[in-house]
């Protein structure tokens, strides 16, 4: 699957033309030496009443590329991660899932190329049992029944929570309910997951867990995090946002050891 | 806080009733509360013919007669309202009661009609209890959409079901939060009824605003996965033989049962 989407992303960054605004994000593509499944940029949105929570923001990820991305509270992180499958739109600029560029005629293969992971999994979980849950994406890209069936018990398989089907949300523990979350997402093969704070409110254990499991994944993945264990951990790569902007953009071993930058953003290192 | 220890209504169980197809008991059920329904006012036999069904089911099922009694007797306080049939039916007089400067008096054909809708109401429930008890809220979700029921009103039910903890659990917390700032040394704990309801008035408004933000984020969590506003669901598996059969066997008696009903009145 990411071999197709590669030739896909190769023809779509070999048909732009370079302007001011794209170099960053061609810069970041090159850097890492393949073509960008994921491309931001110049994204701007204020949130209705004016507050502007992007600033203007230039972003890529290669294939597999696994990235934090980090900052305070109130930095856009989320807002980032919703223009990822055009829940938000309407701002400025330009978001391209695998060289389509996010729009409402495409609105239905992007949300099938993102996987968005939400912070609650008892906002994510909305089903009353495991298997509607993760059934809902398949069902939804207008798949076959033996074809949902088989992508969900493979989604179950690959978080390590098969035989848990027929259970109901609530009566799962928060580390088993965040596994399931990304099951719901992997069960519709995404190209790219986009985590919000997946470790947050879990104990050590279930932390390590997590992380292993992320680990074992293909796919690209943008996570939003404040928990810095985890993105020195599991993220090659990091980003800060800060106030809307892209502070800085390198290796995370480098980051973390920058710590004048990271106190100036509200960070620190693990 | 008892009201919101929320328990499932499911009892685990191997029984006869519990392996039984949910579509097949939701039917049987709903066939029962009917015939319950239309028995005419007085038929004894054919209430206590429904009585026994219920006990066999209540048997079949493995359950304990004493939980179906005591979530039954959510029904009693429905009866109240069918207390005035006592002294407006036509009949002969059984006694008499003073209320408001009028003598009301209570006839033996008032008394048939009041313990006939109290007995109805109650096997009614109880067949809903024994339903519940014996089938898995989400099996019976499966079932109402496999008997075609709208499905705007089966997604509402999966909804709430999904969502009635995780709000049970928030009030919860609301309610503690509240405990521990409200410490007051000696008696009058807790201030005047005004400013308790002044806090309860809070709690409820942010409890809602809370849900409704819920929903929001809810809402893009299913766009996210492609949700476009139109209600899909997987297909549900068929009947099997033995789900037939117990159907068969339910409908028929109740047939007869009312059938018997109507003939003896004559």
């Amino acid at each position: 699957m990411l071999d197709s989407l590669e030739a896909k992303v190769d023809t779509a960054v070999a048909a732009q033309p370079q302007t001011e605004t794209q170099t960053g994000a061609a810069r970041v593509a090159r850097v890492a030496n393949r073509p960008a499944v994921v491309e931001v940029r110049g994204l701007r949105y204020s949130y209705p009443g004016g507050f502007p929570a992007l600033r203007g923001v230039d972003l890529a990820l290669a294939p597999g590329e696994k990235v934090a991305l980090v900052g305070p509270n109130g930095a856009g992180k989320s807002t980032l991660l919703l223009h990822l499958n055009g829940i938000l739109r309407g701002g400025e600029g330009e978001v391209r899932i695998a060289g389509l560029p996010v729009s409402q005629e495409n609105l239905g293969r992007i949300r099938a190329l993102v996987g968005l992971v939400f912070q609650n999994p008892d906002d994510q979980l909305f089903s009353p049992t495991v298997f509607e849950d993760v059934a809902f994406g398949p069902l939804y890209m207008g798949l076959e029944e033996p074809e949902v069936r088989r992508r969900v018990n493979e989604a179950l398989a690959a978080v390590h929570m098969q035989g848990y089907g027929s259970r109901m949300p609530h009566r799962l523990s928060l580390g088993e309910r965040k596994r399931v979350s990304i099951a719901t997402v992997l069960a519709m093969e995404p190209a790219v997951l986009a985590l919000d704070e997946p470790s947050s409110g879990l104990d050590p254990r279930s932390r390590r867990a997590l992380i292993r499991l992320l680990r074992e994944l293909p796919q690209a993945m943008l996570v939003a995090a404040h928990d810095m264990h985890l993105v020195r951990d599991l993220l090659p790569r990091t980003v800060i946002l800060d106030a809307g902007l892209l502070v800085a953009d390198g290796p995370t071993s480098e980051i973390l050891r920058d710590r004048h930058l990271l106190e100036e953003h509200g960070l620190e290192a693990p | 806080m008892s009201f919101l220890a929320l328990e499932e209504r499911f009892q685990e169980g191997r029984s006869l009733l519990h392996r039984l197809e949910a579509r097949a008991k939701l039917l049987i059920a709903l066939a029962f509360i009917f015939a319950a329904t239309l028995t005419p006012t007085g038929r004894w036999e054919a209430l206590g013919g429904l009585a026994i069904l219920l006990a066999a089911g209540v048997a079949l099922g493995g359950l304990s007669p004493l939980l179906v009694l005591r979530r039954s007797a959510l029904a009693l306080p429905f009866v109240l309202a069918a207390v005035p049939l006592l002294f407006t039916r036509e009949g002969d007089a059984l006694f008499s009661v003073p209320i408001l400067a009028w003598r009301w008096t209570a006839t033996d054909a008032g008394l048939e009609a009041v313990l006939t809708i109290l007995l109805k109401s109650w096997l009614s429930v109880s067949a809903a209890v024994v339903l519940t008890a014996t089938t898995p809220a989400t099996d019976l979700l499966r079932a109402l959409r496999g008997l075609h029921a709208p499905r705007v009103i089966v997604a509402t039910v999966s909804f709430m079901y999904r969502y009635i903890f995780v709000i049970g659990e928030e009030a919860q917390r609301l309610m503690r939060a509240r405990q521990c700032r409200s410490a007051v040394v000696g008696r009058g704990s807790g201030g005047s009824v005004r400013w308790r309801a002044r806090v309860l008035g809070n709690m409820v408004g942010s409890l809602f605003i809370r849900s409704y933000e819920r929903a929001e984020r809810i809402y893009d969590a299913m766009r996210s996965r492609g949700y476009d506003g139109e209600l899909k669901s997987l297909a549900v598996t068929s009947l099997r033989r033995v789900d037939y059969v117990a159907l068969a066997i339910v409908f028929g008696l109740l047939a007869a049962l009312e059938t018997y009903a109507r003939l003896s009145g004559g």
